[in-house]
């Protein structure tokens, strides 16, 4: 069993530890929260050594591998001290606010063998991993254009509020959902690397984005649209989708549907030609323990299975979402040059 | 509990196969009216237990439950909390500032007699509160089962904090007369857990169904678990996400021996009385072969 440690615990940080409290294969000893609230109640109720100082931790809790879901501006202290002690790590999205930080993250992971995630969950859904092998296989022709959306229900009226509405803290609509929607276009197209003609509403918040619009490049060539607004309350809860157009087809995917557009019949792929509607349900595979959703337990258990088969590349590795990191970069200028 | 139980996730766009049929739905019961048509259509039909979440519009569907003689013998079960209000709640104002949003009054009112102190000691008094909140909008409606909803029922069982299954089973059999029932996609494991705590019997509510979606731990140990015949069961997800045909669906849970209700949500009065009628076929038929 992995000894594991927890930093950080608020909406994902109490995910993560009843997702990892449920697994056989982890042995869950330790969390770490600077709200004396939330440690009170871990300290009552829980079998979970607590600290609040997540140094002390570490250095008493003998850990193999840490979750490090705080604020993203203490990820790159965090993520670096549990390197140095040699600890494998799965940290929050989006990774960091400073690449070069960032950058040296990845490369310390590198050097010191340990495995390394950042918490993508659209990697580990069922509908989108059927759309990489759908692109693998380059049945829908050349592709031509991309939409890559999400929207939801977070900010809708004016008020202040946590770390997410402060400008610079790694919250906003850009880091909390449009890093999903950018992840996500590079894990199943290619690297984003350009922007242009970007746009950033604030709609209800004061201090941060509430819609980010923009046009992407990625590394082939290829170019879309990214749209993204988390106040927008048509939505009941986050929503992303990706509509990705070719010249034999088209596909539409979201987390619960896929839906396939082909000029021609494919055999291979058992589809048939014009739509084709592919369900979650057909897709996803089962998970030992449930909670919000199979993504977020296949997501944990991918990092675990990687440390214990010592596999260092993960599906969402540091260097991967440095890519989101920097791209965030990119529409921050380019939303000052507009 | 009655062997046909109505579900409300198509009211409100909670639709596990189509973000679009979702839409849909929404459009469709945009005003409570279209709703407060589809349970009188289930009551003609002879469906007479709705279990529905506390979303603010059940609250205003309650007036009506409540005054309506057409509803006389209606039983609503409870699903608390409406989590999707909460997580939103929590992104945007952390979870200090959404406990502030969403306790009844302010805070530090509700719990005059001992302030903070007392909310950072004492985390099962402070659930009861929410409890209540949550529970005003059914007064005079007749609860006899209040459930919890699996994000939490799942979230304490990972964090193995069964302290707050049990107390939130005591509070609802003492303040509210009613069965506490708990939602779940981890039914073996919760079983497990509540029977440790001295919980026997438990009503439990969890997907199954042939395809064997949600079932964490997979079809065969939940089959084993409900032949067992531990708990009070409802069958949730009985057509995973629509993708079992009704009748193949439904004969499967009503082969379960041990499921004792079957939980469904439909648009029209066609599917409500077809599911309603393929549960009776079906049960008759297997309580004969199990007569005879």
């Amino acid at each position: 069993m992995i000894r594991t440690g927890i930093i950080g615990l608020g909406k994902m940080g109490i995910s993560h530890c009843a997702i990892l409290g449920a697994n056989p294969d982890v042995n869950l000893v330790a969390v770490c929260d600077s709200s004396s609230l939330v440690l009170e109640g871990f300290k009552k109720y829980s079998r979970f050594e607590c600290f609040s100082d997540y140094r002390k931790m570490i250095n008493e809790s003998n850990l193999e591998a840490l979750i490090v879901a705080t604020p993203t501006k203490f990820h790159e202290e965090m993520v670096s001290f549990a390197l140095q002690n040699n600890i494998h790590v799965f940290c929050e999205k989006p990774f960091s606010l400073d690449i070069n930080g960032g950058r040296a993250l990845a490369e310390l992971a590198r050097r010191r063998q340990l495995v390394n995630q950042v918490g993508y969950h659209n990697r580990f859904i069922g509908t989108f991993n059927e759309v990489s092998k759908i692109l693998q296989s380059s049945i829908l022709g050349e592709i031509y254009h991309f939409v890559g959306e999400s929207y939801g229900p977070v900010v809708l009226k004016e008020k202040s509020g946590t770390w997410r509405s402060e400008k610079g803290q790694g919250g906003g609509c850009l880091y909390d959902y449009a890093s999903h929607t950018i992840d996500l276009i590079g894990f199943l197209l290619a690297k984003p690397v350009a922007v242009a003609g970007t746009q950033m509403k604030s709609i209800f918040s004061r201090d941060v984005e509430d819609a980010v619009y923009s046009n992407l490049t990625l590394a082939n060539g290829l170019s879309g649209h990214l749209s993204v607004n988390w106040s927008d309350e048509t939505y009941r809860k986050m929503t992303t989708q990706i509509t990705l157009l070719g010249k034999k087809g088209k596909v539409i995917a979201d987390a619960t549907e896929l839906k396939i557009f082909l000029k021609e019949e494919n055999e291979a792929f058992g589809l048939s030609k014009g739509w084709t509607v592919k369900n979650i349900v057909d897709l996803t595979p089962g998970v030992s323990f449930n909670l919000r959703g199979e993504e977020y337990t296949e997501q944990l258990d991918h990092f675990i299975q990687a440390i214990l088969t010592k596999n260092l590349q993960t599906r969402s590795s540091f260097e991967s979402a440095l890519a989101t990191d920097e791209l965030i970069r990119q529409l921050i200028a380019d939303t000052s040059n507009n | 509990m009655d062997r046909v139980i109505f579900g409300d996730n198509q009211f409100f766009g909670i639709n596990h196969s189509s973000d679009e049929k979702s839409r849909a739905q929404l459009i469709r019961f945009k005003d409570n009216q279209a709703i407060l048509d589809v349970l009188n259509i289930t009551v003609d039909e002879g469906v007479r237990t709705f279990m529905c979440t506390t979303h603010d519009r059940i609250a205003e569907i309650s007036q009506t439950i409540r005054t309506d003689a057409h509803f006389h013998d209606f039983k609503i079960y409870p699903c608390m909390p409406y989590a999707h209000k909460y997580a939103n709640a929590v992104t945007e104002l952390g979870i200090m500032g959404s406990i502030k949003q969403y306790l009844p009054g302010n805070i530090f009112g509700t719990l005059a007699k001992g302030g903070l102190a007392f909310v950072q000691k004492d985390f099962i008094s402070m659930m009861e509160l929410m409890i209540d909140a949550e529970m005003k909008m059914f007064k005079g409606i007749s609860t006899p089962v209040i459930f919890l909803q699996n994000v939490v029922t799942d979230l304490l069982l990972g964090l193995g904090m069964s302290d707050f299954l049990v107390g939130f089973h005591h509070y609802v059999r003492q303040k509210y007369h009613a069965e506490a029932g708990f939602i779940t996609m981890n039914l073996p494991l919760l079983l497990n857990v509540l029977e440790s705590k001295g919980i026997e019997n438990p009503t439990i509510c969890a997907s199954i169904n042939k395809s064997g979606f949600r079932m964490s731990g997979g079809k065969a140990a939940y089959e084993k678990v409900i032949a067992e015949k531990r708990c009070r069961l409802i069958a949730m997800q009985v057509f995973a996400a629509g993708t079992i045909p009704a009748e193949e669906a439904l004969e499967y849970v009503c082969d379960q021996p041990g499921i004792d209700s079957i939980l469904f949500g439909a648009s029209s009065r066609s599917n409500i009385r077809n599911s309603k009628m393929l549960i009776d076929r079906f049960s008759e038929k297997r309580k004969h072969s199990v007569t005879y």
